[in-house]
């Protein structure tokens, strides 16, 4: 003991270096922003680029399923090419300016990390600033659905709420009978194809298997495809009930989504911040 | 330690921060080199100081700096870095037990003596203060660019600083 004592002794001067130089690396990373959102997250280039090595196996094995979906959204974007080209000119008298002005514009990305059973899930995205992508940003699937939003964006890569993940509301809406609610996934639910939507008034009418589609409220444009009612009777006993939906998306399989930019978004979140708060 | 020392330092501690907020901060060359010269306070200090003083000292002033520049923790590691070096290089250059001199001034240790200390400390003290202000290894070339340049920047305003308050000791 009284050896240990005097080597400390001795050598006071790096254990004191080591001491206060750990201060300031804690206080360094735990104060600045910047430090902080670079170090702990898998936009960090070290884990993401890990991410990326090892997700090209996984794309091999899912390489059979890609290319199905991949010919199945080119048969229905031939489709809908069609009936664009084709077009009656006699029958449609209103012109929809499409070209200058499309709100919503595509960009398509590869996931490289992606998870579905913790409580709160995100996925990684190998596009990020550079490509445009900014945080808050709604992301979909091909053709089948929502899968979350933009949280941290680095030069290169985006991390993505995923809708699994217990701080994520989507606005969606009942196609059939309009009802408004919010998508959420939590609560006693860690199944990764079902998520339920809250806030519908008791008086609509619900059909199983109606289609749920996003409201166009908030980051989404209208009219994504969400999922079919599955469960009617999830009643919470009050004013308004709970719907239990199954999800369109298969998040296990999820390998490349659409990140969408919203022309407006910007204009909008101005316009609507010189409103009064009203809380 | 006597109270002219103290005085000294204090009035020393408080020109070269005022002076690295107020002037130097806003003083940049193409944004590569930019002078960090209240090091000099810390070289300053004088000899026979207990080790756990002189690290209370260097933190007090990273902290203080850090909270001028808003970056909380890198001035900080930095200073605490520089006083490390400090002690290795006067351990192994000065012996410990008959320090003729109160201060390891220009005008006290000679110019060479001066300035290889002074370019130990700046560039130890720079290194850190870049890389962890960069906090990522794939501009590194950058950031060591930088380093260098506003280390020579610094150790120029250093010892000029130095010859301006040149007074050789009469012996």
């Amino acid at each position: 003991m009284r050896n240990l004592w005097i080597f400390i002794n001795r050598y006071n001067a790096f254990f004191l270096f080591v001491i206060f130089f750990t201060i300031g690396i804690i206080l360094t990373v735990k104060n600045n922003t910047y430090q902080r959102s670079v170090t702990f997250n898998s936009t960090n280039e070290v884990v993401g680029h890990a991410y990326e090595r090892l997700n090209v196996f996984k794309r091999y094995m899912n390489l059979g399923e890609v290319n199905d979906s991949l010919a199945r959204e080119n048969a229905k974007l031939n489709t809908r090419l069609l009936a664009m080209t084709t077009i009656d000119s006699a029958k449609n008298t209103i012109v929809k300016d499409t070209v200058n002005h499309v709100q919503y514009t595509y960009l398509a990305a590869r996931v490289i990390k992606n998870s579905i059973t913790l409580r709160n899930n995100i996925i990684t995205i190998n596009k990020g600033s550079v490509d445009g992508i900014e945080s808050g940003m709604a992301v979909i699937s091909a053709g089948k659905g929502v899968v979350g939003l933009v949280r941290d964006v680095s030069a290169h890569l985006a991390t993505i709420e995923s809708l699994l993940n217990k701080n994520t509301k989507i606005s969606v809406s009942i196609k059939s009978t309009k009802a408004l609610g919010s998508l959420v996934w939590g609560d006693r639910n860690s199944d990764y194809r079902k998520a339920f939507i809250k806030d519908i008034p008791n008086h609509f009418q619900i059909k199983l298997r109606d289609t749920v589609v996003t409201s166009g409220f908030g980051n989404f444009p209208p009219g994504i495809l969400v999922g079919a009612i599955s469960n009617k009777a999830v009643s919470t006993g009050d004013n308004f009930m709970t719907i239990e939906t199954r999800l369109f998306n298969n998040f296990s399989t999820l390998q490349y989504v659409y990140v969408i930019k919203d022309k407006l978004a910007q204009e909008e979140k101005e316009l609507e911040s010189k409103l009064p708060n009203e809380q | 330690m006597n109270s002219r020392l103290i005085v000294i330092n204090v009035v020393r501690w408080f020109i070269l921060l005022s002076v690295q907020v107020l002037l130097l901060r806003n003083l940049s060359f193409y944004d590569l080199a930019t002078p960090f010269t209240y090091i000099l306070f810390l070289l300053l200090l004088p000899f026979r100081m207990p080790n756990l003083l002189l690290y209370i000292i260097a933190f007090g002033t990273g902290l203080t700096l850090d909270s001028f520049y808003d970056t909380l923790g890198v001035h900080t590691a930095a200073c605490v870095t520089l006083a490390f070096v400090r002690i290795l290089f006067i351990s192994v250059t000065v012996s410990r037990d008959n320090f003729d001199e109160p201060e390891p001034t220009l005008g006290n240790m000679g110019f060479k003596w001066f300035s290889l200390y002074a370019l130990l400390c700046t560039f130890a003290h720079h290194l850190v203060l870049f890389l962890l202000e960069a906090f990522k290894l794939t501009e590194l070339s950058y950031t060591l660019v930088r380093c260098l340049l506003s280390g020579i920047f610094t150790l120029f305003t250093v010892i000029l600083i130095e010859f301006i308050f040149y007074n050789r000791k009469m012996r």
